[in-house]
C-alpha cells in the first residue's frame, strides 16, 4: 500500500526507470551468486596454474572504464561477436541493448565487489573446521553445504548487497552495450542523464538524484540490519 | 589392533612410524612437541596423504600404497577429538552433537546419544551457541560429537592442551568413564606423563617422526628414551596389579607383587580391583640390611641390576624385586657409603603415605597413579 502510495508520486516515466533499475540489479545479483561464490572458492581453496590471472581477470573491471567493459560486451556478446551470435543463432536470444543485456553489463561490473566480500568471508574460515566434518562422515558436496556456505552466508549476503546497490547507478558499461532505451535499458542514472541533456530537465534531474539517493540509503540500511542479524545467528 | 606403517614427507619433516594398537584399549602416542604425534594422527584419520606404507584397523585396510587403497576421511569411520575442539560455531551444541551422528552408519550404532549426553553431563548445554563454552565444555561437546558418529577408532589429539590446568580435572574423568563405557579404541596424542599414565594401557614412544619404543605403561617404566623425555624426576615404576585386601580401620589396602605384598592408602578401593601403580624413584629408598624399627610399611626384598648416572649427584638404581623392576633415586655419596652395586641384594622400602593420592581406584580397567609433572 504505502509503496504504491509512494510509486503514485512518481511520473510513470520515473517510475518505470525506478523498477528497470530494480530488476536489472537484481539480474545481476542473481546472475552473479554462483559465480561470485565458485570464483571466491577457487582462489581460497584450489591451487591451480591460472589462479593469478583468474584473480586479475575478475578485478578487471574495478580499474577499467565502463565504457571498456562496455565495449568489450558488444565485441563478444555482441549480435555478431561470438557469444551473442551463438546465443541469437541457437536460442534466439539477443543480449546488446536489452534489459538482460544491461542486466549482464552490470553484473560484470560488480561481479569483482561480490568476490572480494565472499573470498574475505571464506578465507575467515578455518579449514580446521572442513576436516572435522570430513571424519565426521560428510563428503566434499555435505561439508560445502552445511559447514562451508552456511559460514560463508555474512560474506555472501554483504557480496550481494553491496553490488544490488552498486548495480542500481551502474551507468557506463550498461549505456555502451545496452544503449539508452526507454522502458527497456533507461535505467535511473540513464534517466538522470536523459534529463540532464534534456533542456529544462533540470527539475527532473534533481527528482531523480534525490530518489537515487533514498534508494542507496535504503539499501545501506538493510544491508547493516541483515548483517547484525545473521552475525547474532552465528553468535560472532 | 591398529596396524600402522606410514612413510611420510612434510616440508623438510621425514616421518617413518611403525607400530600396532591394542583394540579395544587406549593408546598414548606419546613424545614431546614436534615429534610427529599430530601428523601422525592425521594420517590415520586420512587427512594427511602418506608417501607409502599402510594402515590397517580390526583387520580391514585403511591405506594401502603397495594395492593402492586410500579410504577417503569422511568413510574411515575414525573420529577425532582436535586440540582446540573444532566446534562447527554456526550450529548449537546439539547441532554439533547431531551432525555426526546423523552421518553415522546405520545398524552400527553403539554409543545413545542420551546416553552420551549424560555421561559427558552436556544436557544443560544442549541448547546452547558454542561460542561461549569454556574450554573444557567445549572439549566435552567435542568428544560427544566424535562418539555420536559411532567410529571404530578415537583420535584424541591432546584434548586438553587447550583447556586451562584447573579445568583439566573436568575432562580427564570424563575420558576414563568413555574408555571403561565403551569399548571403543583409543588412540591418544598427549606429552604430558600423567595422563598418558591414568589413561592408556599402551604406550607408543614417538621422537622425530620415529618410533622409540612401545608397550605398555609398565613394559615402558624402566625404559630410558622415556626417561630422557619425562626427565628423572618423574622416573617410576609402574605396576598394574590386583587389590587383593583392605582394611578399613587403617585404610589402607594390599596389593601383591609376585611373592611380596605392597600396602598403601587407597580410600574406597574393593578386594579384586585392577589398580595403576605409579612408584616415583624418588620416593624409594634403598637399604642393604633388613629394615627395623621403621615406620616404612613396605620393605621389599631385590637385586640391584643397574646403576645409571643420572647427573652430578643423582644415580637412578634398577631393582628387580619379584615380578616388578623398581626404581630408586639415591645419591652418589649412598652409593659409595653403602657399596651398591649390580648384583647386589638389597631391601627396597616405599612409604605407604607417599603413594597416597597418587594410586587411583579402578573398577574393572587398570588405574593409573599420577606422577606429579
Amino acid at each position: 500500500m504505502l509503496a504504491a502510495a509512494r510509486l503514485r508520486m512518481l511520473s510513470p516515466a520515473e517510475t518505470e526507470a525506478l523498477l528497470l533499475s530494480l530488476r536489472v540489479a537484481l539480474e545481476s545479483v542473481a546472475l552473479n551468486l554462483p559465480l561470485a561464490v565458485l570464483i571466491a572458492w577457487l582462489l581460497v581453496r584450489a591451487r591451480f596454474a591460472g589462479r593469478s590471472l583468474l584473480d586479475a581477470f575478475v578485478h578487471l573491471p574495478l580499474v577499467l572504464p565502463p565504457v571498456v567493459v562496455g565495449y568489450l560486451l558488444l565485441i563478444v556478446a555482441g549480435v555478431h561477436g561470438p557469444l551473442g551470435g551463438w546465443l541469437l543463432r541457437h536460442f534466439g536470444v539477443r543480449l546488446a541493448f536489452t534489459t538482460n543485456g544491461a542486466a549482464l553489463a552490470t553484473a560484470v561490473m560488480s561481479l569483482p565487489l561480490m568476490v572480494r566480500a565472499i573470498r574475505l568471508s571464506l578465507e575467515s574460515i578455518p579449514v580446521g573446521l572442513e576436516d572435522a566434518a570430513r571424519t565426521l562422515g560428510a563428503g566434499a558436496v555435505d561439508r560445502f553445504a552445511t559447514i562451508t556456505l552456511p559460514l560463508m552466508a555474512p560474506g555472501i549476503l554483504a557480496g550481494a548487497v553491496t553490488a544490488f546497490a552498486a548495480g542500481l547507478g551502474e551507468f557506463g558499461a550498461v549505456i555502451t552495450f545496452a544503449s539508452n532505451i526507454p522502458g527497456e535499458t533507461r535505467t535511473l542514472p540513464l534517466a538522470l542523464y536523459t534529463a540532464l541533456e534534456s533542456p529544462g530537465g533540470d527539475a527532473e534531474a534533481a527528482r531523480l538524484a534525490t530518489l537515487s539517493i533514498a534508494l542507496g540509503l535504503a539499501g545501506l540500511g538493510l544491508a547493516e540490519f541483515a548483517a547484525r542479524r545473521l552475525r547474532a545467528r552465528l553468535g560472532r | 589392533m591398529l596396524e600402522v606403517d606410514l612413510t611420510l614427507r612434510l616440508g623438510a619433516f621425514e616421518f617413518a612410524a611403525c607400530f600396532n594398537a591394542p583394540s579395544p584399549g587406549v593408546t598414548a602416542l606419546f613424545g614431546r612437541s614436534g615429534a610427529g604425534k599430530t601428523t601422525l594422527a592425521n594420517a590415520i584419520a586420512g587427512l594427511v596423504q602418506p608417501q607409502a606404507g599402510r594402515i590397517r584397523l580390526d583387520g580391514e585396510v585403511l591405506y594401502d600404497r603397495a594395492t593402492g587403497i586410500d579410504l577417503a576421511a569422511e568413510r574411515r569411520r575414525i573420529g577425532y577429538v582436535f586440540q582446540n575442539a573444532r566446534l562447527f560455531p554456526h550450529l548449537s551444541v546439539a547441532g554439533n552433537l547431531d551432525y555426526g551422528a546423523r552421518r553415522a552408519v546405520a545398524g552400527r550404532a553403539y554409543a545413545r546419544r542420551d546416553e552420551v549426553v549424560e555421561l559427558l553431563g552436556l544436557e544443560s548445554l544442549l541448547a546452547r551457541g558454542v561460542a561461549r563454552l569454556s574450554g573444557g565444555e567445549r572439549q566435552r561437546v567435542a568428544l560427544g560429537r566424535a562418539l555420536l558418529a559411532q567410529p571404530r577408532l578415537l583420535l584424541l589429539d591432546e584434548p586438553l592442551a587447550a583447556v586451562d590446568v584447573q579445568r583439566r580435572a573436568e575432562v580427564l574423568p570424563f575420558l576414563e568413564t568413555l574408555r571403561d563405557r565403551f569399548s571403543i579404541p583409543m588412540l591418544y596424542v598427549s606429552h604430558q606423563y600423567d595422563e598418558v599414565l591414568r589413561l592408556a594401557n599402551y604406550i607408543v614412544l614417538l621422537d622425530a617422526g620415529r618410533v622409540l619404543a612401545s608397550g605398555t605403561p609398565s613394559e615402558l617404566a624402566p625404559n630410558e628414551q622415556l626417561r630422557a623425555l619425562i626427565g628423572v624426576e618423574a622416573a617410576g615404576a609402574v605396576l598394574d596389579v590386583a587389590v587383593e585386601g583392605s582394611d578399613s580401620v587403617t585404610g589402607l589396602v594390599t596389593v601383591g607383587m609376585g611373592a611380596s605384598r605392597l600396602h598403601f592408602a587407597l580410600p574406597g578401593a574393593t578386594p579384586g580391583a585392577r589398580v595403576r601403580l605409579y612408584i616415583p624413584a624418588r620416593d624409594v629408598i634403598l637399604a642393604t640390611h633388613a629394615p627395623h624399627g621403621l615406620s616404612v610399611r613396605n620393605a621389599i626384598r631385590g637385586t640391584i641390576t643397574a646403576l645409571i648416572d643420572e647427573g652430578p649427584d643423582a644415580v637412578l638404581a634398577s631393582v628387580q624385586v619379584d615380578g616388578a623392576c623398581l626404581q630408586a633415586w639415591v645419591t652418589r655419596a649412598a652409593v659409595t657409603d653403602l657399596g651398591l652395586r649390580p648384583g647386589l641384594g638389597v631391601w627396597a622400602l616405599v612409604k605407604a603415605a607417599s603413594l597416597r593420592g597418587r594410586a587411583f581406584g579402578g573398577r574393572s580397567h587398570a588405574q593409573p597413579g599420577l606422577p606429579e609433572s
